[in-house]
């Protein structure tokens, strides 16, 4: 039970390339994720009675174990792209939702109340005001479902999909602990830069934030 | 490898309905019941342990105020390792240490792993975060310290720590799941064995009863938390609450 750093030092092209696929599923199912929650946020925003039924049910969908939501979608779509992403995106609802939903709730009346005083229209407060004040606690979730994401996508190398899951279900049939250290190190490294860029990210987009702390 | 043969949704839940009503399914070492009972028994066993190393620990650093560092780590850490990853890790290192049943062990030791860290920061921020003021008016009454922690900080501490063990015990019930990739019994066996047997039907029956099994979890724990907390208002009507990226753990997507 030692590593094999021979291994190691030989494998970095499969390295790289399940890092681009693994990169690949998450930037997928977070993308994809973040569309469909930014129309459930809006519906939920715009009719409240909606946001009950909405959380239950992204909540039901939470709860549910990747390997046990993967197996539904299966007997339509196979052991393919589709079913991984179904799963995949359906994580993610939750955590961006709840935060979407917060975040715009959480801006101040005070603020909305002056931009209206200025002339702006309701469009002009929501895209010019709400949201921008609103982007910490989006990204916040932002941070939360791509690094869950990340996680999660090592699974799907059950169903038959790339990434570094790969190394870890190949390390366990082998019996090999290199491999599946390997694939478990990686994901986590991934998981820090991802959350990382996505600091550097929020910080970019709330420069107001960075002067404040400046003075 | 394609979509299960025989094309249609009809015929395919002819075979669900098929695999259900054969008697060999629910008898003997590989029926529903006993899968069930392995299930949920690695699980709770993974559940005790990892409680009674966990909760007393949280408990006693958040009296303190000690060990903030540790839970800040302990949720960034914990959401950022694969869960499958520490099935997988678990597996050689029991190998090693030549517990039988291997798969067995395996599984526990990688459930124990998952259900420290919320158990954990829940205690730990729960008892933490209690109101100065009723810790110093405690203190002022004459309360020991023992007092100030059993008659006021636990008391309002417990549904955070219920709700660290929720959170623990889905995650724990999802990830048992995984234990079959490693050998292990449990409902994930029909997902795994029937995966590699091409029986789909079997794969779709573990698939739902896995889904089953952490609704039920989620749900049955959810209502007991908040049968605890005393201070909620009641019905204190859908106010959305973000998650931050520091925050205790109250949900956790899973294995």
């Amino acid at each position: 039970m030692s590593i094999d750093w021979a291994w190691i030092g030989s494998h970095f092209d499969d390295m790289w390339a399940a890092t681009t696929e693994h990169l690949t599923l998450t930037f997928i199912a977070v993308s994809l994720g973040l569309v469909v929650a930014m129309a459930l946020s809006l519906v939920a925003l715009r009719w409240r009675s909606t946001y009950g039924p909405i959380t239950w049910f992204t909540g039901i969908l939470y709860t549910i174990p990747s390997l046990a939501l993967f197996t539904f979608f299966i007997p339509f779509f196979g052991l393919s792209l589709i079913t991984a992403q179904i799963a995949l995106v359906s994580y993610t609802l939750l955590i961006l939702i709840r935060n979407i939903v917060a975040g715009i709730d959480g801006v101040p009346d005070a603020v909305i109340e002056s931009a209206r005083g200025m002339g702006m229209t309701e469009r002009g407060v929501f895209l010019g005001v709400q949201v921008p004040l609103a982007m910490p606690v989006i990204i916040a979730g932002i941070r939360i479902a791509t690094v869950s994401t990340i996680g999660l996508v090592t699974v799907t190398s059950l169903i038959g999909q790339g990434g570094y899951g790969v190394f870890i279900l190949r390390g366990i049939r082998r019996q090999f602990l290199t491999e599946t250290l390997v694939g478990t190190l990686l994901s986590v490294a991934l998981a820090v830069v991802a959350d990382l860029l996505l600091v550097a990210l929020e910080r970019r987009v709330t420069p107001w934030r960075r002067r404040r702390e400046a003075v | 490898m394609e979509a299960p043969e025989g094309g249609g949704v009809i015929d395919f839940l002819g075979e669900v309905g098929a695999w259900l009503g054969d008697p060999a399914n629910w008898t003997g070492r590989s029926g529903v019941p006993n899968r069930l009972w392995e299930h949920v028994a690695v699980a709770g066993v993974a559940l005790v342990v990892a409680g009674i190393v966990a909760l007393p620990t949280g408990v006693a650093l958040g009296h303190r105020g000690r060990g903030g560092v540790l839970a800040v780590s302990a949720v960034n850490i914990g959401r950022a390792i694969p869960s499958f990853g520490i099935v997988g890790i678990a597996f050689p290192i029991t190998l090693a240490l030549g517990l039988s049943p291997l798969g067995y062990w395996a599984t526990l030791v990688a459930l124990v792993a998952l259900a420290l860290p919320p158990m954990f920061v829940n205690a730990y921020t729960g008892v933490g975060q209690t109101d100065p003021a009723l810790v110093e008016a405690a203190r002022g009454m004459g309360m020991t310290e023992r007092q100030v922690l059993t008659g006021v900080e636990l008391p309002l501490a417990l549904p955070v720590i219920m709700a660290g063990i929720r959170t623990a015990a889905v995650e724990v019930v999802a990830t048992a799941t995984l234990g079959a990739v490693v050998g292990f019994g449990g409902l994930g066996r029909f997902i795994i064995d029937g995966f590699a047997q091409r029986k789909f039907e079997e794969v779709f029956v573990g698939g739902v009863a896995v889904a089953l099994l952490a609704i039920v979890t989620e749900t049955t724990l959810g209502w007991v938390q908040r049968r605890t907390d005393h201070t909620r208002p009641p019905r204190n009507g859908r106010v959305p609450q973000p998650l931050d990226v520091d925050d205790v753990i109250d949900a956790v997507p899973v294995g």
